[in-house]
């Protein structure tokens, strides 16, 4: 089987993203001291900037940028705020320190700079990372939310205290959290040669039990529900570094469908990130003509789910691949979703035996 | 059926059973009163001979008198132009005698405010009242008197003689009455702070029967003119004051008998007004029938020609006064004052001064205070009932981007021969057109300067916490860059500092 390595890409990142930091920095310094009021040029981050780029597959930020600039009576509380998040994320890389988004609102607080409110101190280090085109990920900053992964890659852990050890990511059933520790590891090697991503905690045991990483090859990875940007970060590096085609599993509704996309094509929301999204990934199922060909149980769309749908209709990231628009329409038409809990009815392991080899084929 | 009798009564027999016309309702109402018509007395005495007033005023316990009410003696002196000794009794013991009756602005009106406290006092008490005064010359006259209420007489017990060693001169009046000074306290108190307001120039004390005292000092030792008499203006004559007028008069024809009793009629208007009367010019006023005079006094009135009435005959506090009083007792932070032209309402001359003070010592109240005032007198009950009440809250102050919750006082003084008071209680002024007009101008006139004073504040205020913002954040800028570019030293910001200050005002 392959073996597969790829030391240094953390690292490498590191280092990058502490040089930013510390440009970020440097340019202001230089401005304060040659008696100039500092300014931050940035790009904007208004709708009406927010282009889908269909090369790189996903949302861009366009021409249009803003500049903060310590000057304007109105920008300069939030500047300040913008270059403490700067020398906090800087301690926070340095010291190998993790961190959330609560976290960092409370922090603030150590060094005399209050938040009104999260959302406040969210949005300022949105700002950093549109400054600085790094996620807060790389800064060590984290959300809260939580998925996990299974299957046999071993990774090696660059987190104080564990650098050089490793870990088998088949070495827990219940599956590895994709935390802070996991997504700054290196990886190691792996017989993996896909990934399946899951969007519900319980396929994703279902799986697990039944010895899909095995029968199929394939690192699964359970997305609980819309994908964090860590997670969809994991899977970006399952692609490229381990080169692993990547295959998603959802619900068969329009918000199971937007789940994949997201993981392919990226948010508006971080527009202003790379690599964050994998346009390589493939949505496997469960597609609306799914519903079709085996006869599914479902539940009828519910207004909600229309509306949703005609609004991704017109979704520039939907009109790349005619399987969606084909599928969009096929919700229209049936007004029928199922769950993909739904194959029960033939039985627990029709799924894992007879539908998802059949859709790795198809979607191959 | 019970016959009805009738009987003639004196002037001070009509006061006695009619007091409540002069102000002696109850027991704190009446101490207020005669400490109010005792002080204004001696502020007209002083004032007519430009003499910085000096008064003193005490209120001494004497008893009890009732389960409400107490006997006080109440001691007035001042250093006024002082009374000659043969006009002593009839001024304090006669009611209805006085120097009043001629046309010049003066703070009483009926004549009869020292007469009303002293005959209060003796209805009360059965005291005798104690006047003592001198001119300045060698003698001091001193009375004991009493009034003999059923003939309006004054009946003196006692006349002393004293040498005038120190070349006194004043007034000092003491008797004692019944009255509730717990009560009235606050009110006096209020009394002697506005008049302090509206006479910065004189000192006044009191001492209340506590023995606290109580001083307003004057600020300045400039006095304003003292009023000119002038003869009535025709516009302001009635039926009854051109008889009076006809019976005392030399003159022997119209055009002298015009020109010589009215206010601003010279040869020329006598002359367009009796050809528009179509009286002859030469007539004997004495020969003019009751329907004449009834048609003289219409035509009067309807003639378009007369002159308005000048200002000579009144004494308003002027600018520089009224704003030396209200800074005096209220220390705002900002105040403006306004005097109108003179103006006339039915022939007589009024004119407005106002005064809007913000802050300072200006209390906080959710409304305006307002403090008003006729002929150099506070005005201090019926405010709702006031026209400068109702001209100030039906103004649109939002326009002037004032609201009744700033701290902001509002000082409206009216001086006229005659004050157009609305009732006899003489507490507030009608709604005349007149009156409201020149208000009304004299509020915009000072509400668009305070509007000025409030932006000018508000646009300081706005510099100050911009600048206070610059100040806290770029020193943590400075701070926070140090240690992400990793630098020793934190660069030098104070220059930009003093820049924001320097360029501050270019942006919005």
């Amino acid at each position: 089987m392959a073996q597969k390595k790829s030391k240094g890409v953390i690292a490498e990142k590191k280092n990058e993203v502490m040089s930013n930091l510390k440009k970020l920095g440097t340019q202001i310094y230089d401005q304060l001291d040659s008696g100039v009021f500092p300014t931050i040029t940035m790009p904007s981050r208004s709708t009406d900037n927010i282009h889908y780029d269909p090369d790189l597959r996903q949302y861009v930020l366009g021409e249009k940028s803003v500049t903060r600039s310590a000057r304007n009576i109105r920008h300069v509380k939030p500047f300040t705020q913008l270059a403490w998040a700067a020398m906090f994320s800087n301690e926070l890389t340095s010291h190998r320190k993790t961190s959330t988004l609560r976290d960092v609102y409370y922090s603030a607080q150590a060094y005399n700079m209050t938040f009104k409110d999260q959302q406040e101190s969210n949005n300022i280090i949105t700002d950093l990372e549109t400054a600085t085109s790094h996620s807060r990920e790389d800064f060590n900053i984290f959300p809260e939310e939580r998925s996990a992964v299974f299957g046999d890659l071993t990774i090696e852990y660059t987190v104080p205290g564990y650098e050089g050890k490793t870990l088998n990511l088949a070495s827990h059933p219940d599956g590895v959290l994709i935390g802070p520790a996991l997504t700054s590891s290196e990886f190691a090697s792996t017989t993996a040669d896909k990934v399946i991503a899951i969007e519900k905690g319980g396929l994703f045991t279902r799986f697990i039990e039944e010895n899909v990483h095995k029968k199929h090859n394939a690192m699964l990875v359970l997305t609980a529900g819309q994908a964090p940007r860590q997670t969809r970060y994991f899977i970006r590096r399952l692609h490229d570094e381990l080169k692993l085609p990547v295959y998603i599993f959802t619900d068969g509704d329009p918000w199971g469908m937007h789940i994949a996309m997201v993981i392919i094509s990226g948010s508006a929301n971080a527009a202003h990130l790379r690599e964050l999204n994998t346009p390589d990934a493939k949505w496997s199922g469960v597609w609306a003509s799914d519903i079709v060909n085996y006869k599914l149980p479902t539940d009828p769309l519910d207004d909600v789910d229309i509306k949703r749908l005609y609004e991704l209709q017109r979704d520039p990231r939907y009109k790349e691949d005619p399987l969606w628009q084909k599928e969009i329409k096929t919700f229209l038409r049936i007004k029928r979703k199922a769950e993909q809990e739904a194959f029960s009815r033939y039985g627990l392991t029709y799924i894992v035996d007879e539908y998802l080899p059949t859709k790795l084929k198809e979607t191959k | 059926m019970a016959q009805a009798t009738f009987e003639e009564i004196s002037a001070s027999d009509f006061f006695y059973r009619n007091r409540d016309i002069a102000g002696f309702t109850n027991p704190s109402r009446a101490i207020f009163a005669a400490i109010r018509e005792l002080v204004e007395n001696s502020l007209d005495a002083t004032e007519s001979q430009k003499i910085p007033p000096e008064i003193y005023v005490r209120l001494s316990f004497e008893g009890e008198a009732s389960k409400d009410t107490q006997i006080y003696k109440l001691r007035v002196e001042d250093n006024g132009s002082g009374i000659q000794p043969r006009f002593i009794p009839s001024a304090f013991g006669q009611v209805l005698y006085g120097s009043k009756y001629k046309l010049k602005q003066t703070r009483g009106t009926f004549g009869l405010g020292g007469k009303m406290a002293v005959l209060y006092g003796q209805i009360m008490t059965h005291q005798p009242a104690y006047v003592t005064s001198s001119t300045g010359l060698a003698k001091v006259y001193s009375f004991k008197l009493m009034i003999d209420i059923q003939r309006n007489r004054p009946v003196i017990l006692e006349r002393k003689v004293l040498i005038n060693k120190e070349q006194w001169r004043g007034t000092i009046v003491e008797f004692t009455l019944e009255g509730d000074y717990l009560r009235a306290r606050s009110k006096i108190l209020d009394y002697l702070k506005q008049t302090a307001m509206v006479n910065p120039y004189a000192n006044l004390t009191f001492v209340d029967p506590k023995g606290r005292l109580y001083k307003f000092t004057r600020v300045t030792k400039d006095m304003p003119e003292p009023p000119k008499e002038t003869e009535p203006h025709p516009y302001g004559v009635d039926v009854e004051l051109l008889q009076r007028l006809i019976q005392v008069t030399p003159y022997r024809n119209m055009i002298e008998f015009l020109k010589r009793h009215f206010h601003r009629v010279g040869d020329i208007t006598a002359q367009k007004f009796l050809e528009f009367s179509g009286l002859n010019p030469s007539k004997n006023p004495k020969r003019l029938s009751h329907e004449e005079i009834v048609r003289l006094m219409q035509n009067l009135k309807k003639f378009k020609d007369f002159l308005p009435p000048d200002a000579s005959c009144l004494s308003p506090l002027g600018e520089e006064l009224l704003k030396a009083g209200i800074m005096k007792e209220l220390k705002p932070e900002y105040l403006v004052v306004n005097q109108r032209k003179p103006s006339t309402y039915a022939g007589h001359p009024f004119i407005v001064e106002l005064g809007i003070a913000y802050g300072g010592e200006v209390p906080k109240r959710g409304s305006f205070v307002i403090y008003r005032f006729a002929n150099k007198i506070p005005l201090l009950y019926d405010e709702a009932s006031d026209v400068s009440f109702r001209v100030i809250n039906s103004m649109n102050w939002r326009r002037y981007k004032v609201s009744p919750d700033m701290p902001i006082a509002i000082v409206v003084h009216i001086c006229s021969t005659k004050v157009p008071y609305k009732t006899v209680g003489k507490e507030f002024i009608a709604d005349r057109p007149e009156v409201r007009r020149e208000v009304a101008n004299a509020l915009r006139e000072v509400g668009r300067q305070l509007q000025h004073f409030l932006s000018k504040r508000e646009h300081v205020d706005r510099e100050k916490r911009r600048l206070s913002v610059f100040a806290k954040y770029l020193p943590r800028i400075a701070e926070f860059s140090t240690i992400l570019a990793g630098k020793e030293k934190q660069p030098d910001i104070e220059k930009l500092i003093k820049s924001v200050q320097k360029y501050g005002t270019e942006e919005k």
